[in-house]
């Protein structure tokens, strides 16, 4: 190839454009109309709420999916910018990292659900009277179920970015900001996109809840698939349940298709990988895309935009710099730095002891606590029910590959399901036979979150070496034998991976799982997410702090004296190849 | 040729020290009092050991980190980050894989504010030269060994430096590769067709340095300093079967070798005496093999180092290593380039299984003092089981956290062997108790 052909990307072919365009451009505009008249609707004061209630008339559901998905895609797109900020300076920065990842670490054991009290309310007063500061609220709840993972799987892969292509980068003279761009996001991107999909489906259970959501005397609803569900549920209407499930169905399927599919094939390439892997991912839509002409033509200026962003001369402040030159770290700073830490965090000690001690008792910290011990034991019993039930299962679907191949993007769809459009089910069964509600309303709990241990199974044993099989075969190893010294190890860190999200996807669905109504039945366990829930309906914020910080607390002691522990175990001991 | 002595120097480097923290706190020196001076026009060569300390060198020189004391000075001004005109090779090639080979060519130039349509001339001029034509918008992952570490020269020369510095560029491909691109790169530069002045290169291939510098600076280890300086005056291109070339590289691998007769055997290359010796680990099956290998025709007890790394294809460096692993061991004697197997070593190499591993235990107690002292105090010990972390610590008093590391396994793997103590991994213990 000449030159010049590189230079002008054969300027005068590219601009005609051919029949990819024309599909591509309506998808584009399709795409651009949809969003703005979505905007628009949020900004009509509080009150068009009232005037156009949310109604069961199946014909209004495509509108309510697209404002349901614009909430989404807002709170995705949110969360990616503050991923990038939060995870960049807690990676480059041994001072920020000491308060942020702690941080990140509670953030992430902190149901959402319960922050949805104080959320509606702030921005409900940011914009008084307007839909907007609702639709903030409801995307705030999103974005807080979706962005801690995000920014872990960003921080962590900044951290461990190759030191070879660091030092490649320092010794071509890239400066922090050029590396951050050419080097680090990159490497971040596959880890990221994974997070980004799982995120974007652990909304939907958010979004169920947050749409429609009633805080002491406010009650707001917002025109969606969500609120479409509440008022399906509270009229008892069944056959809406099931429009709604059709719904969410095709929108699932439809930004599958048309965002995530073209984006992981893209991202293939970030990939860090010495050699090209058999099976890349394909996708119709980039396949499209880039066989249009006059389309990606109008990508250049993007492309040179990107270039001359990731060319920006920034002197970044010397922390954020790599830190290979700068001498042993101040101590004066670093004692000066833990002392603001720590006066910070006995101010607000103090603080929410003196809120909470104005109303609340001893005795209530108590039975928080207590409540959260039920609860707890409902996490672990599902949890040991669950395993029972999919190890198997995934074991022995895992061993076949063609089954696996087909099995396994239904489990992540299952594990994108909202389970809180499968409780109306449940509550009319418990009702019928009388069934007693703290027993039946657990599985609620796991409904939605058991799926993340049926595909880590399925892809621990798809992963199992074929050599161990035959091994284990030609040594007739059977049976018992055969689950305890060959697969069961062989699966054990996948397992763990799929067992920490389910149980902390249970701890945040018992919000809503232990109080499930059909009309005006209306169902409560007992336990600590029935308590919050309880709480925020009644408008007694001390009581919701309260039972969010034993969740809190619950969360994260379960996290570091089983799970961590079993988690490094398995990636020592039992981690394969 | 050039008369050098005129040249102005490129590269200044005077009585430079480096040390990292030890394990306990303290530091471990690595590089003591180097100078090291680089002109124009020459292809200078850092011959040495693993842990020689002549990777970290060039990472002074590139700015990469900085030296513990001395001074380092590039083109006359105090190396304090990367220093203009001075381009780095890989060898791990350390390609962006999500950037085709001509984005990571370009990389370098668009670092330096270099605009875009002169970049892409730059580059595709470079990938030219270097023999990438057609690859330009291939993925690393596209390409072979060989391929990928030409990007990484490709990368490096567009940006036009005066000092090209390698860190063993070669030792990561398979022989064939590596000695096309020895022979590409070598042509180039005689022909005067690579865009710089001078060539840095860190290798612990003897016949790699013979091959391709000009001069070459031997490194001792422990702590890394420059042993001796051999000028090479063979005329380009070299052939290796050169009856001088072979000379020259025998001599070298003496010279490597030959400082062991002064002092006490057992510490070449091994550092530390006592308690405080830092093993490298070498597992009991090549010992073995390589005892009977020695013991064997046509050596009989006696071979000459490179023939011996020859027919064994193993590198100078891994040579070295396991033929002081044996001479810790008083299985063999180092000296002037050979490897000869002491009386013991004869004797292991006719036993049986049993034999063989008792013979190795009795060594280890009377030779690596470690062994001694942690069999003692599991002998003293009611429980006859103690902690790794005692011994750890007191290792770490001598070494750094990774060399520990390296001992640790090292005792455990060789312990194993001649059944000395048990190692459970999980409580991390040291025992007596070997399963029966």
């Amino acid at each position: 190839m000449t030159l010049q052909e590189m230079l002008t990307p054969r300027l005068g072919q590219a601009l005609r454009p051919n029949i990819w365009d024309a599909v591509a451009l309506i998808l584009v505009i399709g795409a651009m109309v949809l969003i703005v008249y979505g905007g628009e609707q949020t900004a009509l004061p509080l009150s068009a709420l009232d005037v156009t209630p949310v109604s069961l008339d199946p014909a209004n559901l495509p509108v309510y999916a697209l404002r349901t998905t614009l909430r989404m895609l807002l709170a995705i797109a949110c969360s990616i910018v503050f991923t990038f900020i939060y995870a960049a300076l807690a990676a480059k920065s041994r001072r920020a990292e000491m308060v942020l990842i702690p941080l990140l670490d509670i953030l992430q054991s902190v149901p959402i659900l319960g922050f949805l009290t104080f959320t509606v309310v702030f921005f409900l007063n940011l914009f008084p009277g307007r839909v907007f500061g609702a639709e903030l609220a409801c995307v705030f709840a999103i974005f807080t179920s979706q962005a801690w993972n995000m920014t872990f799987s960003m921080y962590q892969s900044i951290r461990n970015v190759p030191k070879d292509l660091e030092e490649a980068s320092q010794s071509f003279h890239l400066s922090g900001w050029q590396r951050f761009w050419r080097l680090d996001v990159p490497f971040a991107m596959p880890g990221l996109i994974w997070n980004t999909m799982m995120s974007m489906s652990g909304g939907w259970f958010f979004v169920v809840a947050s749409e429609a959501i009633t805080v002491g005397n406010t009650t707001v609803t917002l025109p969606g698939i969500g609120s479409y569900v509440a008022l399906g549920i509270q009229k008892q209407n069944l056959p809406a349940i099931g429009y709604a499930i059709l719904a969410m169905l095709l929108v699932i399927i439809a930004y599958d298709q048309l965002l995530f599919r073209p984006v992981v094939a893209w991202a293939d390439k970030f990939r860090f990988e010495q050699t090209a892997s058999a099976a890349a991912p394909t996708s119709w839509m980039l396949d499209l895309f880039r066989r249009t002409r006059a389309l990606r033509a109008l990508t250049y200026p993007f492309a040179a935009l990107n270039k001359a962003v990731s060319n920006f001369h920034i002197v970044l402040p010397g922390s954020l710099r790599v830190a290979t030159r700068s001498g042993p770290p101040s101590r004066i700073v670093d004692g000066l730095w833990l002392a603001l830490i720590a006066a910070s965090t006995g101010y607000a000690g103090w603080r929410a002891y003196e809120y909470l001690s104005a109303t609340l008792s001893p005795s209530d910290v108590f039975s928080a606590i207590g409540y959260g011990f039920i609860t707890l034991l409902r996490v672990i019993v599902l949890i040991a029910l669950a395993t029972l039930i999919w190890v198997p299962v995934g074991v022995w679907i895992g061993l076949r590959p063609k089954l696996a191949e087909r099995i396994q993007p239904l489990a992540q769809f299952l594990a994108a399901f909202p389970a809180n459009l499968a409780f109306p089910v449940f509550v009319v069964i418990i009702v019928r036979y009388g069934l007693n509600a703290n027993v039946w309303l657990s599985p609620l709990m796991i409904l939605g979150t058991q799926w993340y241990i049926l595909f880590n199974v399925i892809a621990g044993a798809s992963a199992f070496p074929t050599d161990l099989r035959e091994a284990a075969g030609s040594f007739h190893l059977r049976g018992w034998q055969w689950w305890i010294k060959v697969i069961l190890p062989g699966i054990f860190p996948y397992y763990i991976t799929g067992a920490i999200t389910a149980s902390g996807g249970s701890w945040n669905a018992s919000i809503v799982a232990e109080v499930a109504s059909w009309g005006d039945t209306h169902l409560t366990a007992t336990g600590l997410g029935a308590y919050i829930a309880t709480a925020t309906e009644a408008g007694d914020f001390p009581r919701v702090v309260l039972g969010i910080a034993v969740m809190c607390i619950l969360v994260t002691l379960f996290n570091r004296l089983l799970w961590r522990p079993l988690y490094a175990f398995g990636e020592r001991r039992l981690r394969l190849g | 040729m050039l008369d050098l002595t005129q040249q102005p120097s490129l590269l200044d480097i005077r009585g430079v020290c480096r040390s990292f923290p030890k394990g306990s706190g303290e530091e471990l020196l690595v590089l003591e009092k180097v100078d090291l001076t680089i002109k124009s026009g020459e292809i200078v060569g850092l011959l040495g050991r693993s842990g020689s300390g002549k990777s970290t060198l060039l990472r002074i020189i590139a700015g990469l980190i900085a030296p513990s004391s001395g001074d380092a000075k590039c083109r006359g001004e105090t190396i304090v980050g990367p220093p203009n005109g001075v381009a780095m090779v890989f060898q791990s090639f350390a390609l962006f894989p999500w950037l085709t080979v001509l984005q990571n060519v370009e990389l370098g130039l668009e670092a330096l504010g270099i605009d875009s349509a002169e970049s892409r001339t730059r580059a595709l001029a470079a990938i030219d030269l270097i023999g990438l034509d057609g690859f330009e918008s291939a993925y690393p992952k596209e390409l072979s060994g060989g391929m990928r570490q030409r990007v990484g020269f490709a990368r490096a020369l567009v940006v036009h430096p005066d000092l090209l510095l390698m860190d063993e560029p070669f030792s990561a491909l398979d022989v064939l590769t590596a000695e096309t691109l020895r022979t590409d790169l070598i042509d180039l530069w005689t022909e005067g067709r690579l865009p710089i002045k001078s060539v840095l290169m860190v290798t612990h291939n003897i016949e790699e340095a013979v091959l391709m510098c000009d001069r070459i600076l031997v490194f001792s280890s422990n702590p890394g300093r420059v042993a001796a300086e051999i000028k090479v005056d063979l005329p380009h291109p070299r052939n290796r079967l050169d009856p001088t070339f072979r000379q020259l590289v025998d001599s070298i691998y003496a010279r490597m070798t030959q400082r062991a007769e002064p002092r006490a055997p057992a510490t070449e290359g091994i550092q530390g005496t006592g308690v405080g010796m830092i093993l490298q680990h070498v597992s009991s099956n090549v010992l073995s093999g390589l005892i009977e290998t020695l013991a064997g025709p046509p050596y009989n007890g006696h071979a000459d180092l490179p023939v011996l790394a020859g027919s064994l294809q193993l590198e100078a460096d891994e040579i070295f290593h396991l033929g002081e692993s044996l001479q810790l061991l008083r299985f063999a004697q180092l000296s002037e380039g050979d490897l000869m197997l002491t009386d013991a070593g004869k004797r292991f190499a006719h036993l049986e299984t049993d034999a063989r591993k008792k013979l190795f235990a009795e060594h280890l107690m009377n030779y690596v003092p470690v062994m001694g002292l942690i069999r003692r105090v599991l002998d003293e010990r009611p429980s006859h089981s103690a902690p790794v972390a005692r011994f750890r610590n007191e290792l770490e008093d001598h070494m750094s956290e990774d060399q520990a590391d390296e001992t640790l396994k090292t005792i455990v793997s060789w312990a194993r062997y001649a059944e000395l103590f048990a190692y459970d991994e999980q409580a991390e213990l040291f025992s007596l108790e070997n399963p029966h």
